[in-house]
């Protein structure tokens, strides 16, 4: 297990310059403080990290809500043992995409945990992270992978049991929307790597994500939207989703939905980093570090399995006690021409999913 | 009144009796049952469950806490502009004057997402204001101001729109009346216009209230949706349902719809005083009219 140690420690000697110029320029405020009052003084007995509580807002995507509930209180107690300082971490969930914008317009995020790559590859270019974000945590940032799979209703009654079948016949499928959710954008490249994968060209990929969105009555703006027009609306015969978020729908759903493993799918890569510019502000970089640090750390490797999301490095922990990771033959971005080429080519304005889609509403 | 539709009432009794129907049948669908399927769902787990969803649960403690401060903040200040720019419009007349008036209705007429999108293109990072508070360190968007700025600009019209018909009906003779009798401005103010107003006043109020209380577009872009920090009720309500907490998501609702209840029986009684306080007023008129014509030679 420890060779999956995040290389934390060299972040935090570069990171705790700008806290400590910080401090020091409080530090004739605090100095006068003490001589005003000699209670102050007592205060000096306590480790040397310590301070006043630290609070970090994490800007994630909208299917890890629970999963960062639990992360967020692990770390806190986590922390506190490790460095006598409390921390609180604040959550903010909603598409990808809009959380990208949101950052960038000014929402205070200390990390962003975001589904893709060019969500937080986004907020790098407005200079909020430094061009170096992907290379500062193992495996490119991403700590844990996840794929995209089918959830269907009780018994599968329309018989979906791979991508070809998802086109056949009146079939209403439940996605949402790739110009703004991460999940939405995983559907579309695992349906469209579905079919170069078993020999199909660029032409028969389009055919079939235009028979596809054909079939999709809504395209919510976020992941958990269109889980709920899925579960709790009753709309659609299946739903097309991240695994962690497909178990939780079923989980919740007390026996009427199933998943599907499809025989391939694309692996989702949801990437993790410090928004440099935010943290410096605040001070807050040694703890953010720390935070982004734990998703690598044994105990929180085996929470993120727990949440049904696949921990990167060997021997990854099991969701449950006796229970193994389904086998699924996948593939990544780079089967679909990388995200550079992907984005432009497929979401850009005037992309493949503009030249296919057109609302219906049938 | 009355008497005109009387002759003809037997033809139409059934058709009548359709429309009826059909009224009913919609104010059931549209209004009666969705509310009562909240307040069904909201002490499905019995009257301590419904006060466990609400009061056990931090954010959600925040939520309605951060709801009944910027919706206040908000109504203070359409109270303030309400009555001010009504003032201005009903006695005076100027250039522009007709123009303003359309303006007051702009909230109302462009779409609540809309309005959120502009106070971030113009209080954002990247927006017209962006460098300039980021100097200060001062947050708009996506905390606490950012919310009250989005929850006035759409509540903005209901105040000032009920004032405007209401002050124009008095008209300004009886400040007039005490302006030559030697009342300074602020005197003219509390004793003479407050005072004929109050009623409109409190209604526009009321309506304002409701509506900051509930607003969801404006406030979901501004909000950022840090739960435990920049979540109003509404937006609350959305969290819990998309989380699988639907009883508690429908405990927040029913407090939103409670309070629609309330505002409804404030309205209800508000109402009624301005109807006799315009009763009331037409009668002075009607006496003052017959007494000028009795002294006419």
């Amino acid at each position: 297990m420890p060779p999956t140690v995040p290389p934390v420690d060299e972040h935090l000697h570069a990171g705790e310059i700008p806290i400590m110029t910080r401090h020091t320029a409080s530090l004739a405020l605090s100095l006068a403080a003490v001589l005003a009052g000699f209670a102050a003084v007592t205060v000096g007995a306590e480790p040397a990290a310590s301070g006043p509580p630290v609070s970090l807002l994490n800007v994630s995507y909208d299917p890890t809500r629970e999963l960062y509930r639990d992360l967020n209180e692990a770390f806190a107690r986590h922390y506190a043992e490790e460095h006598g300082r409390k921390v609180s971490v604040k959550q903010s969930h909603a598409a990808s995409g809009s959380q990208a914008r949101a950052v960038i317009d000014g929402l205070d995020a200390d990390v962003v945990t975001l589904a893709v790559w060019p969500d937080v590859e986004a907020v790098a270019k407005s200079g909020l992270l430094r061009p170096d974000w992907q290379h500062r945590y193992d495996n490119h940032s991403v700590p844990y992978h996840s794929v995209v799979v089918f959830v269907v209703r009780k018994g599968n009654p329309k018989g979906i049991n791979d991508w070809p079948d998802l086109v056949k016949g009146e079939i209403s499928i439940v996605t949402p929307n790739p110009k703004t959710s991460g999940n939405g954008k995983y559907s579309f490249l695992a349906a469209w790597g579905s079919v170069l994968a078993s020999g199909g060209t660029d032409e028969d990929a389009k055919k079939f994500v235009t028979e596809l969105y054909r079939r999709t009555p809504v395209l919510d703006t976020g992941a958990r939207a269109a889980t709920a027009t899925f579960s709790q609306k009753g709309i659609g015969d299946v739903h097309l989703t991240f695994e962690n978020e497909a178990q939780l729908e079923v989980n919740e759903a007390n026996g009427d939905l199933e998943i599907v493993y499809p025989k391939k799918s694309i692996r989702v890569d949801p990437p993790v980093a410090i928004v440099d510019q935010n943290v410096d502000r605040k001070g807050t970089r040694h703890a953010a570090e720390a935070y982004l640090g734990f998703l690598y750390t044994p105990e929180g490797r085996e929470i993120i399995a727990r949440h049904h999301c696949r921990p990167w490095g060997e021997n990854p922990p099991k969701p449950a006690r006796g229970e193994n990771w389904p086998v699924v033959e996948t593939f990544t971005i780079d089967a679909v021409g990388g995200w550079q080429t992907a984005t432009r080519k497929f979401f850009g304005e005037g992309g493949v999913f503009d030249a296919i889609y057109q609302p219906t509403g049938r | 009144m009355v008497a005109h539709a009387t002759p003809k009432s037997n033809e139409s009794k059934p058709i009548a009796a359709l429309l009826v129907a059909a009224a009913v049948a919609i104010v059931g669908i549209l209004i009666v049952v969705p509310l009562v399927s909240v307040f069904y769902e909201a002490f499905s787990r019995g009257v301590g469950g419904w006060w466990a969803a609400l009061a056990d649960d931090p954010d959600t403690r925040h939520a309605i806490w951060l709801s009944l401060t910027v919706a206040p903040v908000a109504v203070a200040i359409n109270t303030v502009f309400g009555v001010a720019a009504a003032w201005l419009v009903a006695r005076f007349r100027f250039p522009g004057r007709s123009l303003l008036i359309s303006l007051f209705d702009v909230p109302f007429s462009v779409s609540p997402v809309v309005a959120g999108l502009a106070l971030v293109l113009i209080f954002g990072r990247q927006g017209l204001l962006g460098p300039t508070l980021a100097w200060l360190d001062w947050k708009v968007i996506f905390s606490w101001p950012g919310l009250v700025l989005a929850t006035t600009f759409v509540t903005l019209p209901l105040v000032v729109r009920e004032l405007i018909p209401v002050m124009e009906a008095i008209g300004p003779e009886e400040e007039m009346a005490a302006v030559s009798l030697g009342a300074s401005g602020w005197q003219v103010f509390t004793r003479v216009t407050l005072p004929n107003i109050r009623w409109a006043l409190l209604h526009g109020i009321v309506l304002a209230n409701a509506r900051a209380m509930g607003e969801f577009g404006a406030v979901y872009v501004v909000s950022g949706h840090i739960a435990g920090a920049t979540d109003t009720m509404p937006l609350r309500v959305e969290k819990l349902f998309q989380e699988y907490r639907q009883p508690a998501s429908m405990a927040v609702a029913s407090v939103l719809a409670g309070l629609a209840l309330v505002t409804l029986v404030a309205k209800f009684v508000i109402e009624r005083r301005l109807e006799a306080e315009s009763r009331d007023l037409e009668a002075a008129r009607g006496l003052e009219n017959t007494r000028l014509e009795a002294t006419r030679p």
